[in-house]
């Protein structure tokens, strides 16, 4: 239905708002492109209405280049719901509905009952509130009245700019529940933006999570939760609502059993400073790292009793060359896996190539115990 | 009872000033108003104009009217021509302020909701800027006729007539009543436009907006 090819915006003083965007909403689905501020979502949104010309690439409508459409006459036929409300002060709620509709040249008759129409399909009585001025409503139903403007005209195409961040909580999850109750009738596609990552979750077809100018997640609510992209994305949804969302679904990871105090070695050390550490802190692996904490491999006691005769050697020559690592994201039953198939006392724990922990069987049995608790 | 006497005595050269006095008025406001309004809008549309126009606005209104009356005169001469002139470009500067600030003081998201609903620029001025603005550029249009009728007094001192030439002789002979005699309708003309546009403006005012 609506289609970003290579779409970036450059703005004149060199900051780039998007980069490269590249993803399709499908017909009747509703999608919230979500993110902390400044990620480029409202920037994306705007565009498919031309509120923003892209610096490069395309945006299809129906698989027509929207460039070559006329701006107006575009806008026409796509709703635009803003965080402001936006309904003019000075035209009845009446005037604001139909304004669209009139511009299209609607006859009378169509655009008045259609007015009637769309305020009860939000539960605002015609005969009451039509006649009324926007002062005269609150701000939720001022908002609701903002959305059926959008509306009004009947497009196939919706954008919502976050509509119900400025209202109060209980207006918010009525008027969310609005909107999932007109998507499911009314069956357009809308593309909502917000930041709210629980608005997101209740309201979505798909979440598009950006930051930076970049999409970094596109997938269903539940795809989202179950196997969120990276750091920040699972950062940005939070492990409550991990929790929540995933209920059962939901097991510990390599993070949640591994122990940080590690007992590390650098791998230029000599044998016998080795063998003196691994005695102090009565252990049987030394775990070696770079400078930069990231995992250099492993040695054994049993290693460096074999060549402790040689005085020249550094650790790094008797070190596991493909000693057993895990991520951090590792669930469980990975880390089970390795235990039971490996005769190893420890499992090292990497965010990506550094060092983050090491698992052993005790910082296991910890480790779960610790998540049933919490839990 | 000698001032009643010399309103009698006056009445139709008080009548003729009277009137002289609302012409010269009225149609200073009224090339004012047909000046200033599209300006005013124009200047929101380039910024980079605004300042230099509005002061420039300003600076004449900073010229005593007197003097300003006397500028006129070599350029234009005598008569109610250069007075006309002259009492229009004193009146610009409320109007002009007025709706430059009034239209910039529109609600931002009112003008993109309108543009993300598809109306065209002229028709967001029209539909929503104007009407939004119309009761602030009716408080400079009175501001300004107030000020416009007081300085018609003085139009007299470049031949222009009005109720100053009924001042000006009764200075000269130290008349008292005759002076009083264009002061008096000269004071209540201003009362009764003020009063007048006062009633105009918040008839103007869009009914959405009063309370």
């Amino acid at each position: 239905m609506i289609r970003f090819e290579n779409v970036k915006k450059q703005y004149q003083d060199g900051f780039t708002a998007l980069k490269n965007i590249d993803f399709e909403v499908k017909k009747g689905e509703l999608l919230t492109l979500i993110g902390p501020s400044g990620c480029g979502k409202t920037t994306t949104m705007r565009m498919i209405n031309r509120l923003i010309e892209p610096t490069e690439g395309k945006i299809y409508i129906d698989g027509q280049d929207i460039s070559q459409l006329n701006p107006v006459e575009l806008r026409r036929n796509i709703g635009y719901v803003i965080q402001q409300i936006g309904l003019f002060p000075h035209m009845t709620i009446e005037q604001n509905i139909s304004l669209v509709p009139k511009l299209k040249k609607w006859e009378e008759k169509r655009y008045l009952a259609r007015v009637d129409e769309l305020l009860e399909l939000v539960g605002l009585d015609p005969s009451v509130f039509k006649h009324r001025y926007p002062s005269e409503l609150s701000g939720g139903q001022q908002q609701r009245v903002g959305v059926i403007r959008a509306l009004a005209a009947e497009p196939e195409i919706i954008l919502m700019d976050e509509p119900f961040s400025a209202l109060d909580p209980i207006s918010r999850e009525q008027l969310q529940d609005d909107i999932v109750r007109l998507h499911e009738e009314i069956n357009k596609t809308i593309v909502f933006v917000t930041h709210d990552m629980d608005e997101a979750l209740k309201i979505s077809s798909r979440i598009a999570i950006m930051k930076d100018g970049e999409i970094i997640q596109l997938d269903t609510p539940d795809k989202i939760l179950r196997h969120p992209a990276n750091d920040f994305v699972r950062g940005f949804i939070g492990k409550e609502r991990m929790k929540k969302h995933t209920d059962d679904v939901l097991v510990p990871t390599a993070e949640d059993l591994m122990t940080t105090s590690t007992v590390t070695s650098s791998p230029r050390k000599g044998l016998a400073e080795a063998f003196k550490q691994m005695k102090d802190y009565k252990v049987d692996s030394l775990i070696l790292i770079d400078r930069n904490k990231n995992f250099e491999g492993l040695v054994t006691l049993q290693k460096i009793e074999e060549h402790y005769k040689n005085e020249d050697l550094t650790l790094s020559a008797i070190k596991e060359e493909n000693a057993l690592t895990i991520q951090m994201n590792a669930s469980v039953q990975e880390v089970a896996e390795i235990f039971h198939e490996n005769n190893i006392g420890l499992i090292p724990v990497l965010d990506g190539e550094r060092l983050a922990g090491i698992i052993t069987r005790s910082s296991m049995m910890r480790g779960l115990a610790e998540w049933k608790l919490n839990e | 009872m000698d001032l009643w006497n010399t309103f009698m005595t006056r009445k139709e050269d008080i009548w003729i000033a009277f009137q002289e006095h609302i012409m010269l008025a009225g149609i200073a406001m009224i090339i004012a108003i047909i000046i200033a309004v599209p300006l005013g809008v124009l200047l929101t549309r380039t910024p980079k104009l605004a300042e230099p126009i509005i002061g420039l606005a300003a600076l004449i209104q900073t010229i005593p009217s007197l003097a300003l009356l006397g500028f006129m005169l070599p350029i234009f001469g005598i008569g109610k021509t250069p007075a006309i002139i002259a009492l229009t470009l004193y009146a610009l500067l409320p109007i002009l302020r007025n709706t430059y600030t009034g239209i910039l003081g529109v609600d931002s998201s009112l003008v993109d909701a309108g543009k993300g609903m598809g109306m065209t620029s002229s028709q967001i001025l029209l539909k929503v800027e104007l009407p939004l603005t119309l009761p602030i550029i009716m408080a400079g249009v009175r501001t300004a006729t107030v000020l416009t009728i007081g300085v018609a007094a003085l139009a007299t001192f470049i031949g222009a007539g009005g109720l100053g030439d009924l001042i000006d002789r009764g200075l000269r002979v130290a008349d008292k009543n005759l002076i009083l005699a264009g002061a008096i309708p000269a004071a209540i003309l201003a009362i009764i436009f003020d009063f007048a546009l006062k009633k105009l403006e918040s008839k103007v005012t869009p009914k959405g907006l009063k309370n």
